[in-house]
């Protein structure tokens, strides 16, 4: 390590491009606030699961009709290591109730003036290193045990990747409606 | 052009448009550099740089950061994604004219009171075992929930739904229903 610091320009042009219109959009979003993301959680005000349901539906499509356009489209599928999956997932869930952030939106908030961000930023930094510590011990043994392989939902449903697209986005056109007329019933917040 | 300012400096979109834009910006990802949006992989490259500025053998020798940094460079792609995402987002702050800025948010105050420091400390705790998790499953909201929730894969969909199961449960736990009229 250290003999090359940097990767060629245009790929940190790219990085950099992707990551300035990210992050707009999620602050255009309203995501990079604490009390959207934990009105999420309590509930009561379903943002992030509308940026993000639109996010999946969207570029499904996009993604899935390049490859069908023929062009080279070849990222592939995550392992399905059930045990990480799961327990990391449950973990993150945890750390983003006290954080109010995921790691993306930690670095967008601080851009749009959460000073308390930061110190997740930091904190985010030593559990990737206590992370990384602790996977010679708990990598094959736990966290890698059962691999289910590249394996997607329409592989393992045994259908078109269409059908599954159609099936979320019919999801989300009945179900974002629905959701905006429950956050409609919600009580306002009070003042503290 | 006048539209387009008005567009661009306005406080926030509809969620769907963002959404939307998210998507798209996937697309360009994927087709055109060959990658997927992602985040918590960086914090990996920064803890093992720091490490390895003073125990270079010990991170080489770990497989974990061994598979990220050895014969391969520190700021890549991620790495530009990450710092740009702070830029873009104070960029779309500044323009719709925000003056926000948040040290103890109104629902912890509510709840823990005004103090920064407690605050500090629990948005410290909260990003360590928050990122932990994120490796520990492979990946975060962006890199899985995303870019994996996109491809239909199976890891993907299962981490988020636990995610989610378990931010609700432990929000509730610590906020209470009560906690419902402060967001």
């Amino acid at each position: 390590m250290f003999d090359q610091i940097f990767a060629d320009p245009l790929t940190l042009f790219y990085g950099a491009l992707t990551g300035f219109l990210f992050g707009f959009l999620l602050v255009k979003g309203g995501v990079t606030r604490y009390q959207v993301i934990l009105g999420q959680f309590l509930l009561k005000d379903f943002t992030v699961l509308k940026v993000m349901g639109t996010a999946i539906v969207v570029g499904a499509v996009g993604v899935f009709g390049m490859r069908a356009m023929g062009m080279d489209v070849s990222i592939s599928v995550r392992n399905a290591l059930v045990v990480g999956n799961v327990v990391g997932g449950l973990i993150f869930g945890a750390g983003m109730a006290i954080l109010g952030y995921c790691p993306g939106t930690a670095m967008a908030s601080v851009g749009d003036g959460s000073r308390h961000a930061i110190f997740g930023i930091l904190g985010g930094i030593v559990g990737a290193g206590l992370y990384a510590e602790a996977y010679p011990m708990i990598g094959a043994r736990f966290v890698d045990s059962i691999d289910l392989g590249r394996v997607s939902l329409d592989s393992a449903a045994g259908l078109s990747p269409w059908w599954v697209i159609l099936i979320m986005a019919t999801i989300a056109v009945i179900g974002f409606p629905a959701l905006e007329s429950w956050e409609r019933r919600q009580p306002k917040p009070r003042r503290p | 052009m006048n539209i387009c300012w008005k567009w661009l400096t306005a406080p926030r979109w509809s969620p769907y448009v963002a959404g939307v834009g998210i998507g798209v910006l996937s697309w360009l990802t994927f087709g055109l550099m060959g990658r997927g949006l992602g985040t918590s992989t960086t914090f990996v490259r920064v803890a093992g740089t720091l490490e390895g500025a003073v125990a270079r053998e010990h991170v080489e020798a770990n497989p974990y950061y061994a598979n990220l940094l050895v014969d391969r460079p520190i700021v890549e792609w991620q790495f530009a994604l990450v710092i740009f995402l702070l830029l873009g987002a104070f960029i779309a702050a500044r323009l719709s004219g925000s003056t926000f800025v948040e040290h103890v948010p109104k629902l912890w105050a509510w709840r823990f009171g005004p103090s920064r420091t407690l605050r500090y400390a629990a948005a410290f705790l909260g990003g360590l075992v928050l990122v932990f998790g994120a490796r520990m499953a492979g990946g975060c909201t962006s890199g899985h929930a995303i870019t994996g929730g996109l491809q239909l894969a199976v890891s993907s969909w299962s981490f988020l739904i636990a995610m989610f199961i378990s931010g609700i449960a432990v929000t509730f736990l610590i906020f209470g229903r009560e906690g419902r009229a402060h967001v």
